[in-house]
């Protein structure tokens, strides 16, 4: 009876606090390929969801926490690397004169913001604040199936709701009204490797950009998790024997 | 204890003068410790390793660590990103701290059960009352240092608690906050005293360890050793029994900070602190959840404090509620079920404490905390004069051998 009761308590314990997202929505589960102890990044994916954020994202949401050089995880090499810098124009200073100047981006450099301050980027969005998405993948309950789920999940609104001026429908978002306007539809962008670029297929590869960007050490973190985890259970099983053997003459 | 024991001449050099040596020989082997004692008793030293764990990996993180609220967030995320195997010392850190609670607390129900808390362990036992309430106050800190949301939020709701404390109420919030809200100066002197506790935590473990082995382990069946039959020397036997616990610890510990690293975080903690966006739902750290919901029951801010408070003032007078001269549950029929009827309770707290304040969950928190007080303060007492226990054994040594000592 202790038992079942320990074991009652102990489930309790763990589902207690997982803190459950809105309650009023569902999301779509994916078989993620960074999920489970010995999942990995989908470099493929990584590098099409980096494109997304490049060419829709990019416009609103900053990740000022990404350095160029953080994309050799992506899959890019060091010349590639530099040519992505080299792509965006990155203010500098003060030089000699006292003046900030621009310049080509460098490898060392964070990815500029699209605006100069929060004020900037809510004016620019009807007084809502685009979040930084470096981290938006942890900030979130069940980040990827979120961030995936949010995005392929604009409908349009039940009759009985009103949607106000610059609000729109969303199923993944709690409340359902979102500031955001729906960011993909399919082929917004064009592959260079041919995957498939429904709005399914976009909001997945950057979804898979996106869980890098908040967890970019994971696949060492496993890697080291499962070596820790196997050399550790080999020190149970020796604890235990020598227990046993130190015990052997206790009565 | 001489030091002619010790064979290399300079450990006998140094140990005429400075007896060291002969203090550790002294706990390793004279110690005489109980022969019956099972693996709950693991998590006296399962608690000291989480300690040490916290004190190593927090030194190493306050390397990096920026206690400004415009850089603690971005320094926590250089630290995850940039700081060589930064992300695993921070997960070790953040995973720790939950699994030191959750050592303590088995720790406490371990205390509870075996009735370790009476007489002549009462100072022993509220010795380790005050390291939990360090705990909770170094743990409580901690969680303000990153600057998310969480740690803005919990911050501000928790200092407030201290405003519903008459008449000075106001002035010790300005006080713990070093302004008239939770910014800068406040997260500087969070910074400093979570830096601090550990140390003092430590203090009190050292008088904590001193207390104990004044009369040594309490054991299963609860009453004394009767003679060196009923002991065995710490050393090697409760050296490796404990490193079975340990290893199974660091194995439990390993699989969290690699695999789940953030399952007992709250994803509000990843987005930078706002003091103008109040999240949805303030909850704090899992740990403190039982408090939590008992502090939420009272519809009375300054009620509802001090019974939060009062949760654990009644642990400082355990001993002298629960009257019974028996100590082990296992000879008390009924004080057993009221033991896990509690721990049922505990975590019913636990779980209500996590959920809105509002409808059935408020009923219910209200039940949970009137049956932990009823617990304690009606239930043990009475306990203590009306239960019929069971006989105890004669010694330790009898139950161990049981029948087979009659043949022998």
């Amino acid at each position: 009876m202790m038992k079942r009761v320990f074991a009652a308590c102990v489930a309790l314990v763990l589902t207690g606090p997982a803190y459950a997202a809105g309650g009023d929505v569902s999301l779509t589960e994916r078989d993620w390929s960074f999920n489970g102890p010995f999942g990995t990044f989908d470099k493929a994916a990584m590098q099409r969801g980096f494109q997304v954020y490049r060419e829709v994202c990019a416009g609103c949401h900053s990740m000022k926490y990404i350095a160029f050089r953080n994309f050799a995880d992506l899959g890019y090499n060091e010349a590639e690397i530099k040519a992505i810098a080299a792509q965006y124009e990155v203010e500098d200073g003060p030089n000699d004169d006292g003046e900030m100047f621009m310049r080509p981006g460098v490898a060392a450099d964070r990815m500029p913001s699209p605006y100069p301050n929060d004020n900037a980027a809510r004016a620019g969005n009807g007084g809502a604040l685009p979040p930084d998405l470096s981290l938006i993948a942890k900030a979130r309950a069940n980040g990827p199936d979120y961030l995936y789920s949010l995005l392929i999940g604009y409908k349009d609104a039940p009759a009985s709701l009103k949607v106000p001026e610059g609000m729109y429908y969303n199923d993944a978002y709690s409340g359902h009204l979102i500031a955001m306007p729906q960011p993909l539809y399919g082929d917004d962008v064009t592959y260079a490797d041919g995957a498939d670029a429904s709005i399914e297929g976009l909001s997945a590869d950057v979804t898979q950009f996106l869980m890098w960007a908040a967890e970019p050490k994971m696949e060492a973190r496993k890697r080291i998790g499962v070596a820790v985890v196997f050399f550790l259970s080999i020190f149970v099983i020796l604890s235990i024997l020598a227990k046993r053997r130190v015990w052997a003459d206790v009565h | 204890m001489s030091a002619e024991k010790f064979q290399n001449p300079v450990v006998r050099w140094i140990d005429h003068r400075l007896p060291v040596f002969s203090m550790l020989d002294h706990e390793k082997y004279d110690y005489p410790v109980p022969k019956n004692l099972n693996y709950m008793w693991n998590f006296g030293v399962l608690a000291g390793l989480s300690l040490a764990i916290m004190i190593i990996t927090g030194i190493v993180l306050a390397m990096s660590y920026t206690a400004h609220v415009d850089y603690a967030f971005d320094a926590v995320e250089r630290i995850m990103r940039d700081v060589n195997h930064g992300w695993m010392i921070r997960y070790i850190h953040m995973n720790a701290a939950s699994f030191f609670f959750v050592v303590v607390y088995i720790h406490i129900f371990r205390g509870l059960y075996y009735g370790s808390y009476k007489a002549p362990r009462e100072l022993l036992w509220i010795l380790g009352v005050v390291i939990f309430l360090l705990m909770m106050a170094t743990a409580f800190m901690g969680y303000v240092l990153p600057w998310g949301q969480m740690s803005f939020w919990g911050a501000t709701v928790i200092t407030n608690l201290f405003s519903a404390i008459p008449v000075v109420g106001d002035s010790i919030v300005t006080l713990l906050w070093g302004g008239f809200s939770v910014d800068n100066p406040t997260l500087n002197r969070f910074f400093s005293l979570h830096y601090l506790m550990p140390f003092v935590i430590a203090g009190v473990v050292v008088l904590h360890i001193i207390a104990l082995h004044r009369f040594g382990s309490n054991n299963p069946i609860g009453i004394d050793a009767s003679g060196p039959q009923d002991t065995i020397s710490f050393h090697p036997y409760y050296t490796m029994k404990d490193m079975v616990g340990i290893a199974v610890f660091l194995l439990l510990l390993a699989m969290a900070v690699f695999f789940f690293p953030n399952a007992m975080g709250h994803p509000d903690n990843y987005i930078p602190a706002n003091p103008l966006q109040t999240p949805a739902h303030i909850v704090p750290e899992w740990y403190f959840l039982p408090f939590y919901a008992i502090l939420r029951a009272v519809p009375d801010k300054l009620g509802g404090v001090l019974l939060m408070f009062g949760a654990i003032a009644v642990l400082f007078v355990l001993p002298w509620l629960d009257r019974s001269p028996v100590r082990s549950a296992r000879f008390r029929p009924l004080f057993r079920i009221f033991f896990w009827l509690l721990l049922i309770d505990a975590v019913v707290l636990g779980y209500l404490g996590g959920k809105p304040a509002d409808g059935i969950y408020v009923v219910l928190s209200r039940i949970a905390t009137a049956w932990y007080f009823l617990h304690f303060l009606v239930i043990l007492p009475l306990l203590s004069v009306f239960e019929t226990t069971k006989p105890l054994p004669k010694s330790i040594s009898e139950p161990v051998l049981g029948a087979s000592k009659g043949a022998a």
